[in-house]
């Protein structure tokens, strides 16, 4: 399966791992720290991308995605040198996207030129909700009137600003998420994240609904409910849903995401960032030392790469079903099959169409609507076991 | 070296386990045999709770039979659910040598019996083999309905018994009134009773001297040929069965050939010994004495408990009446979970059943479950004790299907003639209900003793289940209340629901009394329109449609949603009797997931997907394997 990853293009994700505050939902490898010295992280980021490019020469890079922590606590200098770095060790794709994601803050706002210079083009900002009580309840340090001025700052700077927003919160009626996701759309330019609050364990959330303190949470149904009026009201709006939690105008889906859903390769560089590279024939899963300052000085001594896992064909074509099926124009069932050796039975796949899961279009296999609403459940009677 | 069969299991452990191989240290020390005055035989009747084993464990530690360095806790329950329970299973020995305050030696042999009704049997057949009884009484709590049941097998034995309160260092703790209740509930004299604290060790003194001064020595003769009970026998590994025996006349010698008169079988016995706890090997036991042999046998099946062992030639001419084998009353099935496992299941139900002549089993095909054993019990705690055991011991998880009792099934016959009697272990093999002319079900009566307060709550109870009042009677505050009841109503969850009921105040024994007829009818459960035979029941037809609601709610909410509605049905032949609807899944999917959730997340859909593989898939549907349990629990 030597270049089964050109389905899916190549990108590089650089992680940030620092936020000014952790917020209580978040499970992403995030801390706070007061003082971080920019050229240390400079230096590292150079060595870590001089490490990979001589293990992927060549090749054309389609996408960078600076995610985070909170990227746009880096400073303008720091991104402009990572960028000119990846695209002095591959060949820069023509339409090359290059996403940072943002705090919508005041103090951010001012840093978008800078990161336009470097070679931004595209911001995905973290507004999470449009009302100032959930936004507290949500442990962000930003109030929607600051938000709006900073997305109007980034839409000045940007031709494509996405943002995010949180539903299915505590104490929040369908009613309510109808009327803010409206409101959500008059502002939107191309392109939304629309994310299902989940309750992760390991923070603080997790923590609380564990002793049952986090309530007001919608039931079940009222969350389902919730996220088919999203996919109806967003279509309406001309942002249809390409993958489960993410809208765009037609032509302006995430090139970098898409990169994951359709199982391309990608360098991830940064504490705790995740990559999946295609070297000598063989598909390796990559990780980093989560800590900060440990992958700092893993990175000085030798490497940031904390485990390398080669993955069998078996379980690339779990992933790329897993991750594939997430985006409404599904997977090629003979990539699939290239993969896995095998094709999906035949009665595992007549017995999903038979109950409107998912839609068979000649090599095509696309979940519906439904079958995305509980997709986790499709995928596990699709998995090879 | 623990107790026999604490040692036992160790051995079995150390061969399953393939570890370095022991040969067992057995002691061998040269006792002579005792004379018929110098003997005392006695069991301990109590309820659970009232403090028998650590009463044991005290007569043990007080004559120094056992060194206290290695004294440990309950040390005649050897087995890990005995002493996680609190429980006695199987009846225990140990010979105790006293020298009482006239200066002259006895020996003691103190059969420890279980206290739970499911072993009632091995209760009664262990109080053939001793002369009289030590009545131990909570005298915080009173009597108790096991207290009342074990006192009544000592009776039948013609038993002296000795009243015993213990607990005397809890503050609760009141003499008068419970040896008064004694009296007044078991008829016997307590004016001796004894006081006692087995924790402080108060009273013990008085209790072994009480054992030499009022129980009778045994009677037997020397000069006569070989008369000697089986008590008891279990498997070892290393020695093959070893018999418990009790000796009426003559003398049984390591290196004689003997007769099991039941059978006529000839045995060469090899070993004889006692237990004090751990084994000690001896030339010979007399008249009176409680010890046993061994004799190259293999299987406990060839050992009939009650039977009488003589010599070979000129034995004795009358054989000991025999007692009756114990009778399996509850049945249900053990499936494997993971059905590659089925041999397992078989090995270890074998091997179970070595030990254990009470249990009795069959394979078994269900359509829903695959295969597994048809398996018959003495009662629930039975039940539980050996499921635990097959998953604990041999680490096989098991899917147990709905206890169920024999009913005896009459079939129309032709032409003025009866037809067949069948006797239906399993629901599943109930036969076409026009065929059947009229099916009885076995009855219990039922004895609960408990604090007035909570008579109103039992009562209700006991008429929910299609119980007849029989008796209602007073001591104290306590009430005794006899119930005669289906066996049916309380195989399943009767004692859960008593003892919630009632706090954990009443107790509860039962015996089987018969059977009788009643409007029984067999109700199939339909689960996505698929008959789940591992969930069909006996029940009665005016029941019916209350445990047919009960039974799909509980399913509705046992099993998982999918990603289709589901319905759930209950039916008499092919009449729908309850319906819930499972409405379909709706929400199941994770809303980030990106390059950096890819590993953790493949890895949780796997997990889920193994995790679907433990339960049972019917058509399209996966049934979590606690559901054949859980489903059949009511809630009143």
């Amino acid at each position: 399966m030597a270049d089964d990853w050109q389905n899916g293009g190549f990108g590089l994700y650089v992680h940030w791992p620092f936020c000014e505050a952790k917020c209580p939902y978040c499970d992403f490898n995030s801390h706070v720290s007061r003082q971080i010295d920019q050229s240390a992280w400079v230096d590292a980021y150079l060595l870590e991308l001089e490490r990979y490019a001589a293990q992927t020469p060549g090749r054309v890079l389609n996408t960078i995605f600076f995610g985070g922590g909170t990227p746009s606590l880096m400073s303008p200098d720091t991104v402009d040198a990572v960028i000119q770095a990846a695209r002095g060790h591959w060949h820069a794709a023509n339409d090359m996207e290059i996403t940072l994601e943002a705090n919508p803050g005041s103090v951010e706002a001012g840093r978008f030129a800078g990161y336009r210079d470097a070679g931004v083009n595209r911001i995905s900002m973290g507004i999470q909700a449009l009302n100032d009580e959930d936004l507290k309840r949500l442990g962000r340090i930003h109030t929607v009137a600051e938000a709006q001025k900073a997305f109007d700052v980034a839409r000045n700077c940007f031709d494509r600003v996405s943002f995010d927003l949180i539903y299915a919160r505590q104490h929040q009626t369908l009613l309510d998420w109808q009327a803010e996701l409206k409101q959500a759309l008059s502002m939107a330019i191309d392109h939304l994240s629309l994310y299902q609050l989940t309750i992760e364990q390991g923070t603080a959330f997790g923590d609380r609904y564990a002793v049952g303190k986090l309530r007001g949470l919608p039931v079940d149904d009222t969350a389902a409910d919730m996220y088919m009026a999203t996919q109806e009201i967003c279509e309406d709006a001309g942002l249809p849903a390409y993958e489960i939690s993410n809208h765009a105008k037609p032509g302006s889906e995430s090139q970098h995401n898409q990169v994951y859903w359709r199982y391309g390769d990608y360098v991830g560089i940064g504490p705790g960032a995740h990559g999946r590279l295609t070297i000598n024939e063989s598909k390796f899963a990559t990780e980093s030392f989560l800590n900060p300052n440990n992958w700092l000085t893993q990175v000085s001594e030798n490497t940031g790469e904390s485990v390398r896992t080669q993955l069998q064909t078996q379980d690339q074509a779990n992933e790329y079903l897993m991750m594939g099926l997430r985006l409404t124009q599904g997977i090629d069932m003979e990539r699939f099959q290239a993969l896995s050796s095998a094709p999906i039975p035949h009665d595992r796949l007549d017995y999903l169409v038979d109950i409107g899961m998912v839609e068979q279009d000649g090599s095509t296999l696309k979940a519906t609507k439904n079958g995305r609403a509980v997709l986790n459940a499709v995928i596990r009677e699709l998995l090879v076991d | 070296m623990l107790w026999h069969r604490n040692f036992v299991e160790l051995i079995e452990l150390i061969l399953e386990s393939r570890a370095h191989l022991t040969k067992p240290r057995i002691q061998i020390i040269r006792l002579t045999m005792t004379d018929l005055a110098h003997i005392r035989n006695f069991s301990i009747v109590a309820h659970i709770d009232h403090g028998k084993s650590t009463l044991a464990d005290r007569l043990i530690q007080e004559t120094g039979t056992v060194k206290d360095r290695d004294m440990k806790e309950q040390l005649l329950d050897s087995m890990d659910i005995e002493r996680e329970r609190g429980i006695t299973i199987k009846a225990n020995t140990v010979r105790i040598d006293y020298t009482a305050d006239n200066g002259e030696a006895y020996v003691l042999n103190l059969i420890d019996t279980p206290g739970h009704v499911d072993f009632a049997y091995e209760v009664s057949r262990s109080m053939r083999a001793v002369e009289g009884s030590l009545l131990v009484v909570d005298s915080s709590q009173g009597v108790e309905a096991q207290t009342l049941a074990n006192v009544y097998h000592a009776l039948d034995a013609d038993h002296e018994i000795v009243p015993v309160l213990n607990k005397i260092d809890l503050p609760a703790s009141d003499c008068d009134r419970v040896a008064e209740q004694i009296e007044d509930v078991i008829g016997i004299d307590a004016s001796e009773a004894i006081q006692v604290s087995a924790k402080t060790g108060q009273g013990i003194h008085e209790t072994l001297e009480s054992i030499v001064t009022h129980l009778p020595a045994p009677q037997g003769t020397l000069d006569a040929p070989l008369k000697a009970m089986l008590v008891d026998s279990w498997y070892d590994a290393y020695l093959g069965v070893i018999v418990l025996v009790r000796i009426i006349d003559g003398t049984l010698k390591k290196g004689m050939r003997v007769k099991f008169m039941s059978n006529n079988t000839l045995h060469h016995v090899d070993r004889v010994g006692v237990f004090r706890p751990e084994m000690e090997m001896i030339d010979s036991l007399g008249p009176g004495e409680i010890g046993f042999l061994t004799a190259s046998i293999k299987q406990v099946r060839d050992t009939r408990v009650g039977d009488t062992i003589t010599n070979d030639r000129n034995g004795t001419e009358v054989a000991l009446d025999g007692f009756k084998p114990a009778q399996p009353v509850v049945f249900c099935g053990l499936f494997p979970v993971d059905s590659s496992e089925f041999e397992d299941l078989r090995e270890a139900i074998d091997k179970l059943a070595l030990n254990d002549a009470s249990f009795s089993f069959e394979m078994e095909t269900s359509a829903a479950l695959g295969f597994g054993f048809r398996c018959g019990f003495l009662g629930l705690l039975h039940l539980e004790v050996i499921r635990d055991r097959i998953e604990r011991e041999y680490d096989i998880e098991l899917i147990t299907t709905a206890p169920s009792v024999i009913y005896h099934v009459f079939m129309k016959g032709k032409d003025g003639e009866p037809g067949e009697k069948i006797d239906l272990h399993n629901p599943a093999d109930m036969p076409d209900m026009s065929k059947v002319d009229h099916i009885q079900e076995p009855r219990i009566k039922a004895t609960i003793l408990v604090p007035d307060e909570y008579l109103g709550d039992v009562l209700k109870l006991c008429q929910d289940r299609r119980g007849i009042q029989e008796n209602l009677t007073y001591a104290g505050t306590r009430a005794m209340v006899v119930y005669d009841l289906p066996l049916n109503e309380v195989v399943f969850d009767f004692y859960d629901r008593l003892k919630s009921v009632t706090k954990g105040y009443a107790s509860f024994d039962y015996q089987m009394t018969g059977y009788r007829e009643d409007n029984l009818v067999k109700m199939s459960v339909l689960v996505n329109d698929e008959p789940v035979d591992a969930l069909s029941m006996m029940v009665h037809r005016d029941r019916a449609e209350m445990r047919g609601r009960a039974m799909c709610e509980k399913l509705k909410d046992l099993i998982p949603r999918h990603m289709f509605k589901i319905p759930i049905q209950a039916a008499i032949g092919g009449k729908v009797i309850a319906r819930e609807t499972l409405s379909a899944l709706r929400k199941d999917v994770t809303a980030k997931c990106y390059g950096g959730d890819a590993t953790r997340k493949k890895k949780l859909l796997e997990k889920q997907k193994a995790g679907k593989k433990k339960m049972r898939q019917f058509g399209k549907v996966d049934i979590p394997q606690e559901a054949f349990i859980s489903a059949l629990k009511m809630d009143s």
